[in-house]
């Protein structure tokens, strides 16, 4: 059914109909809006989980972890220093193997404090081990909850996901949205069966520790099985459409790449405006496309090398940086290109949008017009000069 | 096929007084038990992977968040129908528990969990070595608050845990010493007969740590006791239900073992600060054995 919904309600309405067991989270902005719904559900008798309101991010990814850990599916959400607290959790949760869906509304980190949109967050922890994949829209932030826990509870995976939207933008912006109803969802997500569990009547170790025999084999069984998730995507996202009637690719889109001379490489919310900016410049003639990447991690190298191995000028946006170094994803989509026989003339790295700094149509056309054959390191787009003038003496 | 739910073949000191206590724990509470253990001494030594000392399911995460894990475990059985008839532990070190997982654990409390968490309380970082926590005692020589010229070792008092827990207004807390096995085992199965957040910190002595004959941990904890330094207590629900009453042994009956207070044993006035938190106790639990009626509860 077509509704007119906040992003968070619409994130808060297809949880619900996951059906998760146990739900904890601790308030920070932006995501405070999903768990409020959550909340409601839950107190209204809509939703049968138990919501356990924490003291802490720390103790939310404890708790979910505990919940999985015990059978149940879970969920939780966060954002900014709330991600970056649940840290080490989050590295804990990947290791354990244990399947958990979590909403990142994606905001700057302190300091300055900054409650805005950027992807500092997230990107920072890509290490982690847990799938990450960024969504444009509410229609795809909704869809991806769908496809993360459906790509979670795989038994070939077993791996945590986290559904990356941009504060304010997504979970604070009202689209359309085609939500799904109970019957398509408990069709595409049947009940969640674990692989194994904490059980009084099959007592097992979880969470053993792994000495130097054992450590690297249970860091390489990750690494292996993120790759299989780029493999078992396109089933996952087959099945969505059958259900569904959406389709996506889960990995990468394409927007008018195929003739392109230009192409802007991005993630998130700044890809409708890219969107929008290349239909203007189409019009105009100029041949530009955009590459989303949705699956940031896994990092889809492969997917990516076919999309812009014939692209002569190819501009990579980052709203995160690597400080003291190249832009996290810039990097990497330049690093995929080393050796190989076909690649673009040029890789740019343009900073964008950081702090919640908007991107405008015209910050996408001077990223175009700097793509030209002289390549850009990190170039910060829509820098104000003046004020790094300023002195403290 | 042992019958303990705790097996030997783990890899703790000889005398480690926390992996008697572990095992009296989990005796107590019985097969329909899930654990959520802190990082610590007890987690590396009895789970190192593909071995494991446990015969019931028994999770570790990280270093302060077991109470966390076990709310979410407690959450999940209630989400599945199956929390009545199963208790959920969450357990750790000192250190785990009342300094880095101090927040997780208040937070477990007052979300009103019914949950137990047990501290295995041997009054330093153990597990990394000897270095002081919120609950070494008084004049303590650790490798972080070592004696030197300036120094006479831990220069504050144990932090007051059971306190803190009472004070979050949970139904039952207690104090046990694996010198007093069946105390122990009597206050876990009490607690666990309780629905709630239940609090029990037991005093474990490492003769690692505090440097005396592994011969002797029952001896030294039993001490601990008899000496008021370490009362054993017991709450329910706000009021004091027990107490092990004790004809008091002076301090340095106590000290004098371990190498942790050799510089204390020797100087009258740091002695005399420690035999004060012993009459502290003692006075303020009512420790005493008077002649007319032992409380032996």
């Amino acid at each position: 059914m077509r509704e007119f919904l906040e992003g968070s309600r619409a994130v808060a309405e297809v949880v619900k109909l996951c059906k998760p067991g146990v739900i904890s989270a601790y308030p920070i902005t932006p995501q405070t809006h999903i768990v409020e719904e959550l909340a409601q559900f839950v107190a209204n008798g809509d939703l049968a989980s138990q919501f356990v309101n924490v003291e802490s991010e720390h103790s939310a990814a404890s708790v979910v972890l505990g919940a999985v850990a015990g059978g149940v599916r879970a969920y939780t959400a966060t954002s900014s220093q709330g991600l970056f607290y649940m840290g080490e959790v989050l590295f804990n949760i990947a290791g354990m193997r244990l399947p958990l869906v979590m909403t990142c509304a994606n905001r700057a980190i302190s300091a300055p404090i900054n409650i805005w949109n950027d992807q500092q967050d997230s990107v920072s922890l890509r290490d982690c081990g847990w799938v990450q994949l960024f969504a444009e829209d509410i229609q795809e932030a909704v869809d991806l909850h769908l496809v993360a826990y459906k790509l979670s509870e795989d038994k070939s995976i077993m791996l945590p996901v986290m559904v990356c939207m941009d504060g304010f933008a997504l979970t604070h912006g009202i689209e359309t949205v085609d939500m799904p109803n109970q019957e398509q969802v408990d069709k595409f997500l049947p009940p969640y069966e674990p692989l194994y569990k904490l059980d009084t009547s099959n007592p097992m170790t979880l969470g053993a520790l792994g000495d130097p025999e054992y450590y690297t084999e249970s860091r390489y069984a990750i690494q292996q099985t993120l790759k299989e998730t780029l493999d078992l995507m396109p089933k996952v996202t087959s099945d969505f459409a059958q259900v569904f009637a959406r389709q996506y690719s889960g990995i990468i889109e394409e927007y008018y790449t195929r003739d392109a001379e230009r192409v802007i490489v991005a993630m998130g919310s700044v890809c409708g405006t890219v969107k929008d900016v290349i239909d203007e410049l189409r019009k105009k003639g100029k041949r530009v496309g955009l590459l989303k990447i949705t699956s940031y991690r896994p990092f889809p190298s492969h997917a990516i090398y076919e999309a812009l191995k014939n692209i002569s000028k190819v501009a990579v946006l980052d709203r995160a940086l690597s400080l003291g170094s190249y832009a996290p994803l810039a990097s990497e989509v330049k690093a995929l290109f080393f050796g190989k026989k076909k690649q673009p003339q040029v890789v740019s790295s343009f900073i964008v949008g950081l702090g919640g700094r908007d991107i405008t149509r015209d910050s996408i056309k001077e990223i175009f017009r700097l793509l030209t054959n002289k390549e850009r390191s990190c170039e910060f787009i829509d820098l104000k000069p003046e004020l790094l003038k300023e002195k403290y003496e | 096929m042992s019958k303990h739910l705790f097996t030997s073949g783990h890899t703790a000191c000889s005398g480690c007084g926390q992996a008697i206590a572990a095992r009296l724990v989990i005796d107590a509470a019985g097969p329909n038990t899930i654990v959520s253990n802190s990082t610590g001494c007890l987690e590396v030594f009895t789970t190192k992977y593909p071995e494991s000392a446990w015969e019931i399911p028994w999770v570790h995460s990280l270093f302060e968040n077991s109470a966390a894990v076990a709310s979410g475990i407690e959450a999940a059985l209630i989400h599945l129908g199956k929390k009545d008839g199963t208790n959920v532990i969450a357990q750790g070190g000192d250190g785990g528990s009342v300094d880095i997982g101090l927040q997780a654990i208040s937070g477990m409390l007052e979300r009103g969990h019914d949950i137990l968490y047990v501290c295995y309380d041997n009054e330093a970082y153990m597990n990394t070595g000897v270095q002081r926590s919120g609950l070494t005692p008084l004049e303590t020589n650790t490798t972080t608050s070592p004696v030197g010229d300036k120094s006479f070792g831990n220069w504050r008092p144990k932090k007051p845990m059971p306190e803190i827990a009472l004070a979050h207004g949970i139904p039952y807390v207690a104090t046990a010493s694996v010198g007093f096995p069946q105390d122990l085992q009597r206050k876990v199965k009490k607690a666990l007969s309780i629905k709630g957040p239940k609090y029990i910190q037991i005093h474990v002595p490492c003769p690692l740590g505090w440097r005396y004959e592994s011969g002797l941990t029952y001896q030294v904890a039993k001490l601990a006791v008899e000496t008021g330094f370490y009362p054993l207590i017991e709450y329910e629900n706000g009021t004091l239900i027990s107490r092990r009453q004790i004809k008091p042994f002076p301090v340095e009956a106590y000290l004098k073992p371990q190498g942790r207070f050799k510089h204390v044993v020797n100087n009258p006035d740091v002695l005399k600060k420690l035999q004060d938190i012993a009459d502290n106790n003692i006075k303020k639990y009512t420790l005493k054995i008077d002649n007319q009626a032992g409380d032996q509860k």
